[in-house]
């Protein structure tokens, strides 16, 4: 099986959809000439040209804005957002409009955009370049929300992204850019919506999705040298999210821990731990814990940053609290 | 009479006919629309709050008059003359205005959201400046897809502080993007004079993003619709306009506003200017009888009536149907849960 770095996924992904459907269009600050402030574009100005591949000005909120009307007017707009916290700037654009221009015309029209975006820390980015929103999004009706955790799910989603008819917020960890995994030599598109298993057990569900699955595949591991054996569940989607794959996990194990690395207050997990609570409830044999980034911003020293971003340390107690 | 009234029957947007009795007669079903919306409101037949374009009719007949069915327009608040005057179906208007399953937006949207992507009318919107952004990206599509098409964006004078403006104007230049920027300038953004609200004039802005900014009596159809025809095939060929119309907000910014924070006699002064008048003066000076004139306003009212009352016999929108509208319908196995 060949190799595969993350960035490189969601760069073949992209030149895949531009090469499939003439519609794709790519757009952000610094995609074109530079191929992207993290390199995801590379190479696709060459090969698509400048009309597909469209540097902009610092102008998110327009960005945005540009790309619903795009959409509305038959393009794939693909929009680069640098950092997810810039997307504090495009919050009109896709809340107002991106969201909710299909269900207020009637159905007149569907706005197939995807915004991606890099989140996360551990790379002492500091405060306003390493927030995980995407909770945010995962709130607003008539979005929906991915995040993926490796190089092969980076391509499928991201393949499925684009092709959906409707705006998606496509959301990259950037400290997996650099991540390299074996991937098949044909990389399947993968469906939104669905979770995958990447860990059976009988112990404990772990749901996780982005740099979390690591941080819950880790702790799995120092598990079982201890004599249990937890399932991971990869979410892949936050919005749809596979409430029932959760729920199988949840049937077989009967005990349920939620890690995520964004801020664990009204966060992602919060929404899995009350369905789970509602529809599950009589599978739960122990609490249900989170795992998440305490209530703070992200630090930019070392020692803060690593004692702020949750660790498989962290998920293993948790694992013990609702085994005890 | 024999051209069609129902918008929609035209081939190339409402106005394709550029004679002013055709203008005229656009003028006249914006304003009886309005004017019926006004009285079902008053009655509480209209539900939510609606702005109302009396007065700044000339604005939408006149420009629209220059765009085709493919050209695309983003709208606001007050938006139903540019939705009229683009070509949309008035049936459809009436019964969106009025919360109904037969209205464009299936009762979701209405007055503030109204929209017919049919005729490339995508959208009034209830964010100030939003629609900007919106026509920007269309014009980005016209140009990828090498349609020839242009898109519009409409905008009072208040939308001018926005924050948005300023990287549309830049981005529409320095793409040279075929995009028609038309603001409407009635002297308000609510019931603060704007001349409280900005500290420059759009001409001056214009000037900074070099694009050329024209100025028109927004209350005087012809002016509009002669300034459009001359700039807009400047924008197909060349890259945006500006055309900045002066104009009258008659009504309040929204029905039930009784509009005490304005000078009685400014009020007044306003039916000196008033388009349809303004207008109809100019067909009579042309040897057009005024009967004929009275004739188009009965026209107009009774197509109205007939929307109106298609509206209120129309069932009202089912709740699992908007439910399952939020997405589109997904290939199987990608349903939103
Ligand atoms: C982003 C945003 N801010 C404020 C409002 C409230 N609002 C609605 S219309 C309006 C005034 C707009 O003035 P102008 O653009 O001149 O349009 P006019 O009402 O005069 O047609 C305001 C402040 C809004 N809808 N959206
Ligand atoms: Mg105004």
């Amino acid at each position: 099986m060949p190799e595969l770095r993350y960035l490189k996924a969601i760069n073949l992904a992209l030149a895949d959809a531009m090469a499939a459907d003439p519609s794709v269009i790519l757009i952000g600050e610094d995609v074109s000439e530079a191929g992207g402030a993290f390199g995801a574009s590379r190479g696709l100005r060459e090969r698509f040209g400048a009309e597909r591949i469209v540097d902009t000005p610092i102008s998110e909120a327009a960005i945005a804005g540009a790309a619903v009307g795009a959409a509305l007017s038959g393009l794939r707009p693909v929009v680069e957002i640098m950092f997810m916290d810039f997307t504090t700037l495009v919050m009109d654009a896709m809340v107002n409009q991106a969201a909710k221009a299909r269900f207020m015309f009637g159905g007149q029209s569907s706005v197939p955009m995807v915004l991606r975006t890099p989140h996360g820390g551990g790379l002492g980015a500091g405060p306003q370049h390493s927030q995980c929103l995407e909770a945010w999004f995962a709130h607003v009706p008539g979005l929906k929300v991915v995040c993926p955790s490796d190089p092969a799910s980076a391509y499928g989603l991201l393949r499925a992204a684009i092709a959906d008819p409707d705006p998606v917020v496509f959301v990259e960890n950037k400290a997996l850019y650099a991540m390299k995994a074996e991937v098949p030599a044909e990389l399947p598109i993968i469906p939104l919506g669905q979770a995958a298993t990447l860990r059976e057990g009988r112990d404990v569900s772990i749901i996780a999705y982005g740099a979390a699955v690591h941080t819950a595949l880790a702790a799995a591991s120092q598990l079982a040298g201890e004599g249990v054996e937890a399932e991971i569940l990869d979410l892949r989607s936050i919005q749809p999210w596979d409430e029932q794959a959760v729920l199988r996990s949840l049937a077989k194990t009967h005990r349920l821990v939620v890690v995520h690395e964004a801020v664990e207050a009204f966060g992602v997990g919060a929404e899995i731990v009350a369905r789970m609570a509602d529809i599950g409830f009589d599978e739960l044999d122990g609490p249900i814990v989170r795992v998440g980034a305490p209530f703070m911003p992200v630090p930019f020293s070392k020692g803060l940053e690593t004692a702020y971003l949750p660790s498989a340390e962290r998920v293993v107690q948790a694992v013990r609290r609702t085994l005890a | 009479m024999t051209e069609p009234l129902d918008p929609s029957a035209a081939p190339a947007g409402h106005n394709a006919d550029h004679g002013l009795l055709a203008l005229y007669r656009s003028l006249v079903l914006i304003r009886c629309s309005e004017e019926r919306l006004s009285a079902m409101f008053a009655d509480g037949e209209v539900p939510g709050f609606i702005h109302l374009s009396i007065g700044q009719e000339a604005v939408s007949v006149g420009v629209m008059a220059a765009l085709t069915a493919q050209d695309t327009i983003a709208s606001t608040h007050r938006g139903h003359g540019h939705a009229i005057a683009k070509g949309l179906s008035l049936d459809g208007f009436f019964a969106e205005l009025l919360a109904r399953d037969t209205g464009l937006c299936r009762g979701r949207g209405g007055s503030m959201h109204v929209a017919d992507m049919s005729v490339g009318m995508l959208g009034a919107n209830g964010i100030v400046g939003a629609g900007l952004s919106i026509a920007l990206g269309s014009a980005l599509a016209h140009r990828t897809q090498k349609s020839g098409a242009v898109a519009v964006a409409f905008f009072g004078d208040g939308a001018l502080a926005e924050g948005l403006v300023h990287e549309c104007l830049n981005m529409a230049a320095l793409w040279r993007l075929p995009m028609l920027f038309v603001c409407e300038n009635n002297g308000w953004g609510e019931f603060l004079p704007t001349s409280k609200q900005l500290s420059f004039a759009l001409k001056d802005l214009a000037a900074a993003y070099r694009i050329p900014h024209v100025l028109v009596d927004g209350n005087d159809v012809a002016a509009v619709a002669e300034a459009a025809a001359r700039i807009v095939p400047e924008v197909r060929a060349d890259g945006p306009r500006i055309i900045e119309c002066m104009t009258t907000r008659v009504r309040g910014h929204f029905e039930g506003d009784a509009q005490k924070y304005r000078d009685a006699d400014d009020l007044a002064a306003l039916s000196e200017r008033d388009p349809l008048r303004i207008t109809a003066t100019q067909l009579v000076r042309a040897g057009i009888a005024e009967d004929a004139l009275a004739s188009i306003t009965e026209e107009v009212k009774a197509r109205i009536h007939a929307a109106v009352e298609a509206a209120r016999a129309a069932p009202g929108p089912g709740f699992e149907a908007a439910l399952a509208d939020v997405y589109t319908a997904a290939p199987a196995g990608m349903e939103a849960r």
